[in-house]
């Protein structure tokens, strides 16, 4: 049971195998058993989820129209408001919230007939690649417990590697939802910015925060996001543009599928053994029809300094709002205001929280305004122009998600450049505002290695098509990591 | 440039973080002038005549019509708060 894909499973709710309270219980059960070894849950929410599946069973018995998911146990990343369970972000500052509310996403996971687990650990407000940044500690990658998840969706990922959930959701502002999905071995969708509704989700960066889903399949990630994508008036952001039937454009065919190679994620700083399993993957495509073509990203190697503008300046403003008054953190015994301000956030925010604030408020000061962020708004122009070029000439671009596996941890943990460069090949997806999926490509000294496919504005379908095809033809997206995960 | 002490600390108050107690400001110095560094490089690029981007889709902001669309949830806020009364958030004495 705990290996079986979302599909699978409403099959065998549909016929009767079992129910959902069965699967709710054993998932809970694996929760109990095996997140020790992963730390992937800040909260488990058991008798919420209990009720839930109960409720999902009765419907079932009473009614053949059941909702698109009913009865799947899932997680959902701890950014997300769930409404009168903790919230925390991965962060100190929010460590005593309870949501008033539940975010939309959550709202409409609900309907779709989910049940919610639990909910996952997660890089403080999202901001890393190893989820080393939490406050309530690193989760570990099932595949070598000395090796991170990737981050900053790390929890999700690294408990749907390990079959502790069939699915969970992911946010991605600069790779937060492809990296750990490449890292552990699974399928994960960023969508178009506007795609999926940011209300009730923590805020980060928030012209490239986007949410999406994590599975072990593209067929998995497809309902998801059928339950998650649409117009919300909550979010003025969100985009008023049909949701298409993503399981339908599963099936089509790849003939004649233009494939773009961009020769700037192919260069200097790829791991070899990363690059090998990327054009085996071009290979099985081009087998079934893709045509592949050399293009050009010219301003590749901007992304990640432009990002590190943009996403701090966002960041330092959307984190103004924790003041230590209002919710969250308070620090004990404030001399004046000043005092309660300043010590409630140095002492709820952690070191890469700070940094990033510290860099934000100085991009965004007075004489710097122009020389950083207007310039760097400029050059995500560019980089945006670079995509719109490319999609003149081909259907999707595809390389590699990460440019190594998984490091160990610790590794990085004193060297913050060398961890932003983790991104490079998933960062300007998130400047453009694309979408991106990785999906599982083979193994690199037994850690995994993920592929990423990025479409034009709106192309989710697309993706998910070319990713299930592939995975029609390969099993890395089977492949179950060692003991104790795999029993 | 790189980014002085003084500088970085100034920086701070205007962010409303205390960083002299809370972390190795010297550890922190070092990153973040290499962080500035790093970014530095979009100096390079041409950018003549090329808007700035704000936003992935450059769409006009939605309308709608004015009516109430929230119920009054003072109360659940409110237990929210760390300190509060009589419905007010209490924080330190502004003014003797």
């Amino acid at each position: 049971m705990q290996h079986k894909t979302i599909t699978e499973l409403l099959a065998g709710l549909k016929a009767g195998e079992f129910s959902s309270e069965e699967l709710t219980r054993f998932t809970l059960q694996r929760i109990q058993d095996l997140d020790k070894h992963l730390n992937c849950f800040i909260t488990v929410t058991q008798k919420e989820a209990i009720a839930a599946a109960k409720e999902a069973d009765q419907l079932r018995k009473k009614n053949q129209e059941t909702p698109l998911l009913s009865g799947i146990p899932l997680a959902h990343k701890d950014i997300f408001c769930t409404q009168g369970i903790k919230t925390s972000c991965g962060s100190k500052m929010l460590d005593n919230f309870i949501a008033p509310y539940d975010a939309t996403l959550v709202e409409k996971l609900k309907a779709a007939g989910t049940i919610l687990v639990g909910k996952t650990n997660m890089d403080e407000f999202a901001m890393g690649s190893s989820n080393e940044n939490s406050y309530y500690g690193s989760v570990r990658n099932p595949w070598d417990l000395n090796a991170v998840p990737g981050g900053s969706s790390g929890g999700s990922a690294a408990a749907v590697a390990a079959g502790l959930v069939p699915g969970a959701t992911g946010t991605d502002t600069g790779g937060s939802i492809r990296q750990p999905a490449a890292l552990c071995g699974i399928t994960g969708l960023k969508p178009t910015y506007g795609r999926v509704s940011r209300y009730g989700m923590i805020a980060f960066a928030s012209s490239l925060d986007q949410a999406g889903p994590i599975a072990k399949t593209a067929e998995d990630c497809a309902l998801l996001l059928q339950a998650m994508a649409g117009l919300d008036k909550k979010d003025s952001t969100s985009v008023d543009t049909a949701v298409p039937d993503y399981q339908a454009a599963l099936r089509t065919s790849l003939k004649g599928l233009k494939i773009g190679l961009p020769k700037e994620y192919f260069g200097e700083g790829l791991h070899p053994e990363v690059q090998k399993l990327v054009q085996d993957a071009l290979k099985i495509l081009e087998k079934e029809g893709a045509i592949l073509k050399d293009i050009s990203l010219p301003n590749t190697r901007l992304a990640i300094p432009t990002y590190y503008v943009i996403a701090p300046a966002e960041c330092s403003s959307n984190l103004s709002r924790f003041d230590g008054v209002r919710f969250g953190y308070r620090c004990l015994n404030p001399k004046n205001l000043d005092d309660l301000y300043k010590r409630s956030r140095s002492e709820g925010f952690g070191a890469e929280v700070k940094r990033r604030i510290l860099i934000g408020t100085y991009v965004l000061s007075t004489g710097y305004f122009d020389a950083y962020y207007l310039q760097a708004q400029k050059v995500r122009k560019l980089i945006t122009n670079d995509f719109m070029e490319a999609f003149k000439e081909v259907h999707v671009i595809l390389g590699p998600t990460s440019p190594t596996p998984a490091f160990n941890i610790g590794e990085k943990v004193k060297d913050p450049i060398g961890m932003y460069l983790c991104d490079i090949y998933t960062i300007s997806i998130n400047l453009a505002g694309l979408p991106g999926l990785s999906m599982p490509g083979g193994f690199v000294n037994q850690r995994p290695v993920g592929i990423q496919l990025i479409g034009n504005y709106f192309e989710e379908g697309k993706l998910l098509n070319i990713a299930h095809q592939f995975q029609q033809l390969t099993d890395w997206h089977k492949k179950i990591p060692p003991h104790p995960f795999n029993a | 440039m790189p980014i002085s002490r003084d500088a970085i600390n100034y920086i701070a108050h205007l962010a409303r973080l205390d960083i002299e107690n809370s972390v190795d400001a010297s550890a922190l110095q070092t990153d973040l002038n290499q962080i500035v560094g790093m970014v530095d490089e979009i100096s390079a690029a041409n950018t003549e005549g090329i808007q700035p981007m704000a936003h992935p889709l450059e769409s006009a902001q939605r309308l709608r019509e004015d009516h109430v669309t929230e119920s009054n949830e003072r109360e659940k806020l409110m237990a929210l708060a760390p300190l509060s009364e009589a419905g007010l958030f209490l924080v330190p004495t502004v003014i003797e």
